[in-house]
Order: structure tokens, then sequence, then C-alpha cells
């Protein structure tokens, strides 16, 4: 089995996102599934990035995403799957593909999650 | 012992035949297209010096593959510990490598290999590689073209190219793309693919983007090959018989497109007479089962067109207004901006200049085309007929600037002498 992450891009200015009724459902269901499938490794949402990424390049911080652009990094998920066939077909099934967003599938080289105390 | 030019030939004759088959098997053992690779070069090598001491084998593909299965079942042995720790071409749905890699080489390879010839093309031709990736691993691991010649036919220079291939193969083991048949539910969207490579390679062959030459034989040559060679493995695949007709039929003109100076003929210039009529029947009967059974798709469409081109006794006396029937059933299917430029062509036989030109009036305000040579050299030549010289002028000195083929430049710009002369 290898690991992949897949970014999830969505548009970066809000007003020219799709709305899509029950887009919020559609990821939760596709979450649920991945769960259910075992091929889940993590996955997490992010705050929207025009109103809440800071970016820091060298010394110099700067308020917004890293990179200028149309579409922006809205949440990732890591996945185990047998090979990139496999892969795919797990991404292509993410709602961002069919809310005017899309997404990134790369090989994981290496990763670790550090487990954390639990919580006071 | 044999004698010398008997072996290169025997040799020669099992590369070009037997290539992809000798690389997928050994691909399968070794688990790594690197050093798959570099064991069936090790065997053709290997051939030479032992099939002039023994004798050419009965079966020179199986001998080749045995060969170089045992050289990678060798390389994977040594370097197990090593291996381990790198990325494999792994198949999902065979657990028993260690099985896979006893199992003696000397299985017939006709039983299993057609499958493994596929998968290799398949992999080459994977969406998630860039087509120009896919073209140069497709030249490279299934007809086993040296990488400098590609580079050569591709007018890049050879470290251009090992770099673009080294990419690709890269993203083949960390991606792992995977060396297996697609299955059903994919299996239109990838064979598209391996299609769309294969129609590439000819079409760059058949009128090289730029150069001196016009038609680069080698790739033409090739893209035949594969053409058959996917006809063997998949004969239920319409389209696949589609794109073998397509090539052949328009590779039939070969002999003709040029004059004996090298210069470009139109087609109602061209001497039919000198046409492979061996190869339009073949075509022919390939379309004929294509077309059956249900809607047919882009390449049977393509063929059946030039087809009727080709099968006209002469320019005048081509059936025009059934090419047309057959580009808005084209353009039904692939709803491309070229088709429609070549649909006025035909157009312009069946309903006259002046339609065609509306019709590129159309095409032109859709901008798709803003930088394709064909379409002012289209428009040029039906203001010619039409007798606006000036305009035609125009038009030719467009299609001039944006023509990088240089036979074609001449043609071009000896037809912009004309209408002035005329």
């Amino acid at each position: 089995m290898a690991q992949y992450a897949i970014l999830i891009y969505a548009k970066a200015r809000f007003d020219e996102a799709e709305v899509v009724p029950g887009g919020r459902a559609a990821h939760d269901r596709h979450f649920e599934d991945m769960v259910e499938s075992g091929a889940l490794v993590a996955a997490f949402a992010l705050q929207p990035a025009a109103d809440t990424a800071t970016s820091i390049r060298g010394d110099v911080v700067t308020d917004g995403p890293f990179i200028d652009a149309k579409d922006v990094i809205a949440g990732f998920a890591i996945i185990e799957a047998p090979d990139l066939d496999a892969a795919l077909k797990i991404a292509r099934a993410n709602p961002a593909t069919q809310q005017g967003g899309g997404v990134e599938v790369r090989p994981v080289e290496g990763g670790f999650i550090a487990p954390r105390p639990a919580a006071a | 012992m044999t004698r010398p030019a008997d072996v290169e030939t025997a040799v020669a004759d099992a590369h070009r035949r037997g290539w992809a088959l000798v690389l997928a098997a050994t691909a399968h053992v070794a688990r790594d297209l690197d050093l798959a690779e570099e064991c069936v070069q090790e065997a053709y090598a290997a051939a030479l010096a032992s099939w002039a001491r023994d004798g050419i084998p009965n079966n020179p593909e199986a001998w080749l593959t045995t060969t170089a299965k045992r050289r990678a079942m060798d390389a994977v042995r040594r370097e197990q510990t090593f291996r381990s720790k790198l990325p494999l071409l792994v198949e999902p749905d065979e657990t028993q490598d260690e099985v896979a890699i006893d199992e003696p080489a000397a299985a017939e390879p006709e039983d299993v290999v057609p499958d493994e010839r596929l998968r290799l093309i398949f992999m080459c031709c994977h969406p998630a590689l860039a087509q120009e990736a896919q073209l140069a691993l497709t030249l490279r691991l299934v007809c086993g073209v040296p990488t400098a010649d590609i580079a050569r036919a591709f007018l890049i220079s050879e470290s251009t190219m090992a770099a673009r291939m080294t990419r690709a193969k890269k993203k083949i083991s960390a991606a792992r793309i995977p060396f297996r048949l697609p299955g059903a539910a994919e299996l239109p969207d990838r064979l598209r693919a391996v299609l769309g490579v294969i129609h590439l390679l000819f079409t760059a062959g058949h009128t090289a983007p730029s150069g001196a030459s016009m038609v680069r034989h080698d790739l033409v040559d090739q893209s035949l090959r594969l053409a058959r060679t996917l006809r063997e493995l998949m004969p239920d695949e319409r389209e696949v018989r589609g794109l073998l007709a397509l090539v052949l039929v328009t590779d039939a003109r070969r002999a003709t497109r040029v004059d004996a100076d090298g210069r470009l003929l139109r087609l109602e210039d061209q001497d039919r007479s000198h046409w492979d009529r061996s190869a339009m029947a073949e075509a022919h009967d390939l379309i004929v089962d294509g077309v059956r059974g249900g809607r047919p798709g882009r390449y049977v469409l393509q063929a059946a067109i030039a087809s009727l081109y080709a099968e006209a006794p002469s320019y005048d006396q081509t059936d025009w207004p059934q090419i047309v029937t057959l580009y808005d059933e084209l353009l039904s299917v692939w709803p491309s901006p070229v088709v429609a430029l070549n649909r006025t062509v035909a157009v312009s036989m069946a309903s006259g200049p002046a339609q065609a030109l509306e019709e590129i009036a159309e095409l032109e305000k859709g901008g798709r085309l803003a930088r394709y040579q064909y379409l002012p050299a289209i428009k040029a030549d039906l203001l010619h007929r039409l007798g606006r010289s000036d305009e035609a002028s125009h038009a030719y000195r467009q299609a001039l600037e944006l023509t990088g083929n240089d036979v074609e430049r001449e043609f071009l710009a000896e037809r912009l002498a004309g209408p002035h002369r005329a």
C-alpha cells in the first residue's frame, strides 16, 4: 500500500465559489465513505484562505495565501491505496471536483503523525 | 556457425517484432522499468554472439525473454534487501512475487504475453503522464526505439529527451502508475489515451511539424505497427479498427504526396494509380466492420472520410455530399474546430466556395484556430477560387507565417506567387 495526499482546491474568492446545494453534506458523505473503506489516514478542512491565511516568505510575513492564485487549498486528506489508479478513483469521487474546484493527488514520500497527550 | 549477416537480420527482426513482448515479460519480473530495459538490451546483445555460435533459435522471442528474465531475476536476487526499500512497480492483485520470480522463464511467451504487452502500452499511455512523455515512453518501451532516435524524430536534444524519459519513469515508480489492464469502467478513457498517442505519432510522422522533410517514415511505420499490435490484442474494439484503418488509408498515399523534387502535391494533383491499393482494401474492410453495430466513433468516421476521398476514381468524382454528412457525424462525436475546418473543404466542393467561406468566417470568430496554419491556407484557396486574388494573397501570407514545415512553406509560397502571375 502506498499513501497519497489529496489536496483539495476551491475558488479563492468565496463569492466566485459555486454554491452547490448540499455541498457540505456531500463532503461529509465522501469522508464517511473513505473511513468505511479503510482508505482514509487523516483529513483536514481549513478555514477560508482569503480571510484567514498568513504566509511567511524569508523573513516577510504577509496576509493571504502563499501563492496568489484563483484557486487555493481548502483542505487535504491522506489516503492509502495500492496504486495511482486506485488513488485517482477515490480522488475523483471528491465533491470538490464537481463544485467548481478540484483536487491534486500527490504520492507521499514520508510522514509522521505525533501521538498527542489526551486532552486535559 | 551461422552467417553473421543472417544473425544480424534475425536479431533485427526479433527487435522489431518482439521488443515489447520481451520487455513486458521482463518488467513483470524486474518490477522496475530501468532494470527491465537494461536486461532486455543485454539479452539482444547476447543474442548476437550466442546465435552466431549455436544457431538461431526456433523461437527467438522466447529465447530473448528467457535470457532477459533470467538476468532480471539474478539482479533482483542480488539486490533483494536493497530493493525492498525502493518504490517498485507493483501489481496489487499479485501477492506471490516470489513465485513469479522463481517460475521457469521458458514458459511459452505467446500464452501470457499478449496481455503483458497491453499492460505495457496502457502504462506508457497513462493519463497521469504528459502526452509528450506518453509518446516518448511508448516509442522507447513498446517499440524499442533508442532514445537518441526519438530525440531526433522530435527535433530535440538527446539529453532533453533522456531527461523527459527519466522524469516519466520516476513518476511511474513514485506515484505507482500500475502495470496492469484498466478495469471495464476506465477502459474507454484509457483506450482513448492510447489511441491518441498512436494517432499523434502518426500525424507527427505524416506531416512533420517542422523541418526539411515532409514525412518521417520511421514514425509512420512505428504508428502503423502499434495500431496493428493493438488490433491484434483488442480485436473487438471498433475504435482500434478505426484507427488502424485511418493510418492505413492515409498512408496509402505516401508515394504521391510530394513530387520527384520533394514538392507538395495537392490531393487533386496526386497520381491515384500509385496509391497502395492493398492498404486501402484492408482499411475498407476494417471500416465496414467498424460502422456495424451502433454509432461509430471518431476514428472509424475519420477513416471512413479518408477512405471516401481515396476510393473516388478522381478528385472531381469524389462523393462530396456523403463526405459532408460523415463530417457532420464526426463533429457530433468529436466537436473539434479542426474537424469543422476540414469539413469546409468538402462543403466548398458540395455547395461552392462562397458557402464554405461563410463557415470559415464563423470559425475565425470562434478564435480557437488563430494559430492554425491550415485555416488561412484553406481560406486562401477558397478566395482564389472565387477570383478574389488580393484577399487570397493576404491569406497565403498569413498561412506562411504560421507554417514550420519547409515543404508546406514552399507550396504556399508558390501559391502566393501564382495568383499574381495569373
